[in-house]
């Protein structure tokens, strides 16, 4: 049953989008997503990973003996994370600082480490390289749709990039709009992932 | 016998090649990393404390130099006050409760007292020890405390309250600003004839 290579690409926007189909990878959807920056910033670091992780599992998968090999892919994995903590540390200091604890812990993040087993051990380098990128940048857009959702209900604003100041303020709109400040804590993601998921579903079933 | 051996060279391959690369990433992007940090992280922290100050240590790099103590350099930064460059702040660690934490010390070199503390990177509680960061009152209890003596909470017959639920935070933030002291004290010949360059 092997897929076109389109195929591949795509099954991570919709069928398999990692929160909402797989719920894997859980623990940053909800962390993370209280701003829309920090919503697309965790998504591209985790799609970074994903995608490298996915070429060099695929490259070495015939090297890699079988039973070393989750070992192997967290060595792989863990690498390319420590490069986009340094990157990010360097060139986006602010997100790095906001998002916390979540990069380091993208090492473990099942997502990452499911596609490598799952996905590029078993594949070649193409599709699978195609399969990263297709479930991080669905990964990405759901973070961010989730984030989005939650800013705006919680905090009546839109922050796409705080320090180049692009942002939108709901406020200037609708000057009588509360923020519903429940949105942005903890249990809000929660709510909001729940009723993302419904909606999803109900489309996926018509 | 060979797929053993096999597995000790494949890890031990991957491992040297990702050590390699991060070693040279970090040495390439660490001076960048290092700005970021003096310009957010101990930006803000050494302008609370130099808050009346004359100069801007941060972006003019001459209100700046190092000093070697015990090998390990020491950047100090120069608060300009009437006129005169009589007060360094410089960096310290402790261990809290949560791992080590950054300190910044205040000193004025004219009568050996502390202007100001305020703490960099932490991982205490928060809401408990993290309001050694957070809450500015308490850390006012330093300003004028003199670095000769050691500075003790004062269930160990100090002066200073400690933070409510965080004895221990309150008791390690003590300890640096005491060790503070006593590098300061140990260095201060070496800091009085550099602050006499700075104009």
């Amino acid at each position: 049953m092997a897929k076109s290579l389109t195929q591949e690409f795509t099954k991570g926007l919709w069928d398999e989008v990692p929160p909402f189909r797989l719920v894997l990878g859980l623990c940053p959807v909800l962390g993370v997503t209280t701003t829309l920056e920090n919503g697309w910033g965790m998504g591209l670091a985790t799609m970074f990973v994903l995608v490298c992780s996915n070429f060099l599992v695929s490259l070495l998968r015939k090297v890699i003996p079988s039973k070393v090999r989750i070992a192997c892919f967290i060595i792989i994995i863990a690498t390319f994370v420590i490069v986009v903590e340094l990157m990010m540390q360097a060139y986006a200091y602010e997100l790095y600082i906001s998002l916390g604890v979540f990069i380091p812990l993208i090492v473990v993040n099942c997502i990452v480490l499911g596609r490598a087993e799952a996905f590029a051990s078993k594949n070649g380098i193409v599709p699978s390289l195609l399969d990263g990128l297709g479930i991080g940048i669905g990964f990405t857009l759901s973070l961010s749709a989730l984030a989005a959702i939650r800013e705006i209900i919680g905090n009546g604003t839109l922050t796409l990039h705080k320090k180049a100041e692009i942002m939108f303020e709901l406020a200037n709109y609708a000057p009588s709009f509360e923020p519903f400040a429940f949105m942005v804590q903890p249990p809000g993601a929660f709510i909001c992932l729940g009723l993302m998921l419904c909606v999803m579903n109900l489309i996926g079933n018509k | 016998m060979r797929e053993m051996v096999l597995m000790v060279v494949v890890l031990t391959v991957l491992s040297s090649i990702s050590g390699g690369l991060l070693a040279y990433l970090d040495d390439y992007l660490g001076p960048l990393i290092e700005k970021n940090e003096l310009q957010l992280v101990k930006g803000p922290a050494i302008k609370k404390i130099l808050s009346k100050a004359s100069n801007d240590p941060i972006s003019d790099s001459k209100y700046r130099f190092n000093l070697k103590d015990e090998g390990v350099e020491k950047s100090f930064f120069v608060g300009v006050f009437d006129g005169k460059p009589n007060v360094v702040v410089f960096e310290t660690t402790g261990k809290g409760y949560g791992d080590k934490f950054g300190l910044l010390v205040g000193v004025n070199v004219t009568d050996d007292k502390i202007i100001g503390i305020s703490l960099t990177t932490h991982k205490e509680t928060p809401g408990l020890g993290g309001n050694a960061k957070d809450d500015p009152t308490w850390v006012e209890q330093f300003k004028g405390l003199s670095v000769i003596k050691p500075i003790k909470i004062t269930n160990d017959g100090g002066s200073i309250n400690a933070i409510g639920g965080a004895t221990i935070t309150s008791r390690a933030v003590c300890g640096a600003v005491t060790k503070a002291g006593a590098t300061y004290m140990k260095m201060k010949t070496q800091v009085t004839e550099q602050l006499k360059s700075v104009k």
